[in-house]
This record gives C-alpha cells, structure tokens and sequence, in this order.
C-alpha cells in the first residue's frame, strides 16, 4: 500500500512534461555499485557505504572528497563529477 | 524529490506500461544479446528494478571468462577458474538465459534469429555483441596465425592460457614482442597492464628475458603511470616504441616468427603478442548498426542506436567517446539503457544521463593505478564532467610516506572492484 501510494506519487510528479527527469538514486548508484558492491557492502578493503552514514555525514564525506579535504585514492576524481543534489539523492540511497 | 530505491521499484511495478493489443499477454519482452559486461549488468538491472518487464538474455557460452584479470592469469597470480563465471543464478533470479548462437537480428520483425531458424521477438533489444579481431588488418594475421601469436584479447575466442603457456615456455633471455593497435580498441590500458604483468612473471622466473612492445600509436592510457612503474620495478626489462618511432606492425610472419613494421624492420621474436585492430561483432554490423568505422553510432542519453530504432548498443561495440571501451563504462552503459528502455515503453520521459567508469590497472604485487571519469550527455554529445576524473597521482605529487600505500591500494582496490563488479553481473550477491 504505501508502495502504491509513493508510486501514484510518482506518476503524478512525472505528469508534468520534461525534457529529463532527475537521475534517480539507483541509477546514479550504478557508479558506487562497480566498486563497493550491489549491496553498498563493500569488498577487499573496500569500505562499505550502505548503512554506515547518516545522510548528513555521507554528504559531507562526499563534499570533503570533492574538496580534497579528505584522503582518498579515487573518491576526491569521483566526486569532482557530481553535484550536490546527487550527493542528497546518493545519501538518502546510502545513509542511514 | 528523492526517488529512494523503494518508490523507484514500487513505480517501475505500478507504473502502466505500453497497452498490448493481445490483451493479457505478457509483459514488454526486452532482449538482450551478449552476456558480458553489458549485457549481463543489463539482466541483472532490469531484473531487480523492473519487475513488469519480461527478460531474456541470449549468450552462446555457458560460461564466461573475463577479459579483466587475464593479465593476472598471464602473471600467474590468478587461475583461469578464479576469472570465469556461469549465469545460473541470474537465471534462478528470472532472467530466461538462452544459450544460443544468434544468427541475425531481424530489425523490421523486431526479432532476434538464431542460428537453429527460431526467432525471439522483442519490443527493445538491448545489443552487447563486443568486438571482433580484423583479420587481415595486419598482413598475415589471421585466425591461423593467431595461434602460433595468440591476441589473447577475446576469452571466448582464444583463452589468455594459450599466451600464458607460451610465456612460461619462453627460453631464459628471450624476447617478448607485443604488436599493440590504434585506437578505438577494446580496453585502452590492457596492453600496458598487460606488459607489466609479463614483466613481473617474467622477474620472477626468467629475469634475464626483454618485453618490446611495437605501438600503433604514441600516446596511451595512463602512461606516465605505467612508465614510471616500469622504471621502478622492471629496469632495463621494457622496450616500449610508439608510432614515431616505427612502431607500428603492418605484416606478420608465422613461420619465421618476425612481424614487420611500418618502415621495414622485421623484428624476431620469441613469443609475439599480436592485438590486432578490431571492430564491433559482426551481428552489430550485419544489422546496419555500425557506420563506415565499423564501431555503432548511439544516442548518448539512452544508447539507443543512432540508425536502427528499437535497439540500444552498449559496451564496446558502441562510439562512446570519450568513455573507453571498458567492462565498468559497459555496465554503465547498461544501466541506462535499461532504464531508457523501461521508460520509453511505458511512454516516461527518459532519465537524465550520468554515466562513470574506473579502470584499474595492476603494474606489480601491490602496486596498482587507476583511471576514473564522469560523464554525462549534452547537447547529443557525451562529454565528461570538468575538473573531475583522471588518472591517479605521479610519484612526485604524493607525499614520499603515502607513495608504496597509494599503490598498495589501488592494487587491492582493483581486487574489490573485480569482486564487486562480477558478483553484481552474475547474481552471486
């Protein structure tokens, strides 16, 4: 039910004609995906990201990558690729 | 409005989807054809996300070896078994798997023909063909030749253990002479991964023996990187000649075990790796997919074909610049088009398109760099995001503490992206 209810949410919100709609989290996931699992568990030191964070400190992490204000191998190159917004959508896949 | 994985899947299930003139037939049948990197990160997407959508993935292999990590298999630090897979569970997950050659794709019928004469009717179809191997390109260098010069570069076609048997069988002092092509070409930093793991066999157990590697070209994939890992870890070890220096090979000879290059030079070899040009499979091409470069024109916020409707291309049989031919950029490719498809079946726009990849290569134990991109489509175009993405730091941008540590975990990061990205691709997780 609250599945029906969330989807009639969403039909309606798509109604409204658009050139794109938003990337949704489980796509924009796909790039998290490749490297930390399908699971967000992580893998071979990997760390996981599922569950770990709140939504707040995963965006902030993904901010300080950004800034390369955190030490990282390829999160700081990953992260330089998304916006803010994506960063909110990730977290609230992500977080817990 | 954040669409959570939860709404994402509940309006997939709920949303209507195109109205079927048989009434209660069964759900949009999307096809997909070829289960490597794309096509099986497509099943498994489709699979999980879109429950209304019928799935069938057609592959002629029962199980599939990965051109990832065969450099490891070439090293000797990884057995063929641990780098090849079944698709039993995407099976068990609802994925009808058919295990079939398939002849032709009937773009008018919009059904896939196989090669017993049956078809399988789809509403979208999803192609993942991969490459074929130009035989001929270079003079001599046919699927015969192939295999006193393996190309090692198609599991399917030829096994990384041929090259690996031959490598192990190389006299002490001898000469490993690599013919490396011109882009476009299947995964750009494979030839200099797989230098480097020649090399660190080849420390191992025959220190005395040489790497030449001819280039086609005089640039490559995360150079600097790989030369100086080279340097450090394989001194004297690795020849490496691009274009400019007469490196590319336009002519082989089997019997004499010598290729030939551009200006004349016949170079002896005695174990000689021929990556030969190559193009997308014959099936893409044969359905009119590709344009005169042999590779498939796509539209770049779906990968929808750009000259056939109703059929994406993903993976590396696609023109996907400035995204390599990758199996990480293929699984991307995937996910969108999965997504695009659903969406224009059931007559929703689209979803925006951000697209990624890393590519890690292993230059030696512990030892491993990277490349990353972001990218997105504009314009028609797909461009990658500014200021993002590249290739790991030179040693001298890393502080002399975090050099050996930033390596080490690339190389075990490399090993987790592996694990993760198979495990994804055939259900294990």
């Amino acid at each position: 039910m609250v599945l029906r209810i969330g989807a009639i949410a969403l039909m309606a919100a798509l109604a409204a004609p658009a050139a794109a709609q938003p990337q949704p989290a489980t796509l924009l996931a796909g790039a998290c995906q490749g490297c930390h699992g399908v699971t967000g568990a992580g893998a071979q030191g990997i760390p996981a990201i599922a569950q770990t964070m709140t939504r707040a400190e995963f965006v902030a992490a993904m901010q300080e990558f950004r800034a390369n204000r955190r030490e990282a191998t390829v999160m700081g190159r990953i992260a330089r690729g998304y916006t803010d917004a994506e960063f909110a959508a990730l977290a609230a896949h992500y977080g817990r | 409005m954040t669409l959570s994985r939860r709404t994402l899947v509940g309006a997939a299930a709920a949303l209507p989807l195109l109205p079927r003139t048989a009434g209660a037939q069964a759900r949009p049948r999307i096809v997909i054809l070829g289960g490597g990197f794309g096509g099986a990160s497509a099943a498994r997407f489709a699979r999980d996300h879109f429950p209304d959508l019928d799935i069938t993935l057609i592959e002629r292999s029962r199980r599939f070896t990965t051109c990832p990590y065969g450099n490891l298999v070439l090293a000797g630090r990884k057995r063929i078994d641990d780098i090849t897979f079944g698709y039993e569970r995407l099976a068990a997950r609802g994925v009808r798997v058919v295990h079939a050659e398939a002849a032709a794709v009937d773009a008018e019928g919009r059904a896939v023909r196989l090669a017993d004469g049956s078809r399988i009717p789809y509403d979208r179809l999803i192609m993942s063909p991969g490459i074929d191997l130009r035989w001929g390109a270079i003079e001599g260098y046919d699927q015969a030749a192939s295999a006193r010069m393996p190309h090692g570069w198609i599991p399917s076609l030829q096994p990384i253990t041929v090259l690996a048997e031959q490598l192990r069988a190389m006299r002490q002092g001898g000469v490993f002479v690599m013919a490396i092509p011109d882009n476009p070409f299947r995964c750009p930093p494979g030839p200099y991964e797989r230098i480097s793991m020649v090399a660190d066999y080849l420390k191992r157990h025959n220190p005395r023996a040489k790497i030449l590697a001819l280039d086609a070209k005089n640039g490559f994939s995360k150079q600097p990187l790989f030369q100086d890992a080279w340097a450090e870890l394989y001194p004297g070890m690795i020849e490496w000649r691009g274009a400019s220096s007469d490196g590319r090979v336009t002519r082989v000879d089997v019997a004499n075990m010598t290729v030939e290059t551009e200006f004349g030079e016949k170079v002896r070899g005695d174990v000689i790796n021929v990556i030969p040009p190559q193009y997308a499979a014959a099936i893409a091409r044969n359905a009119g997919l590709a344009a005169d470069s042999g590779w498939c024109p796509i539209k770049p916020e779906s990968f929808e074909s750009a000259r056939v409707p109703n059929i994406h291309v993903i993976g590396d049989a696609s023109i996907a610049v400035p995204m390599p031919k990758s199996g990480f950029a293929a699984s991307s490719h995937a996910k969108q088009a999965i997504a695009a498809a659903a969406a224009q079946l059931s007559g929703r726009p689209v979803p925006e398109a951000v697209y990624f990849n890393t590519c890690y290569s292993h230059v030696g134990e512990d030892y491993g760099i990277s490349i990353v991109g972001v990218f997105r489509a504009q314009g028609g175009r797909l461009i990658e995001v500014e200021g993002s993405g590249g290739i790991s730091p030179r040693n001298a941008a890393l502080p002399e503490g975090r050099r050996a540590e930033h390596r080490r975990l690339e190389a075990l990061y490399a090993d987790g992206w592996y694990e993760s990205i198979t495990r994804e691709m055939f259900a294990l997780s």
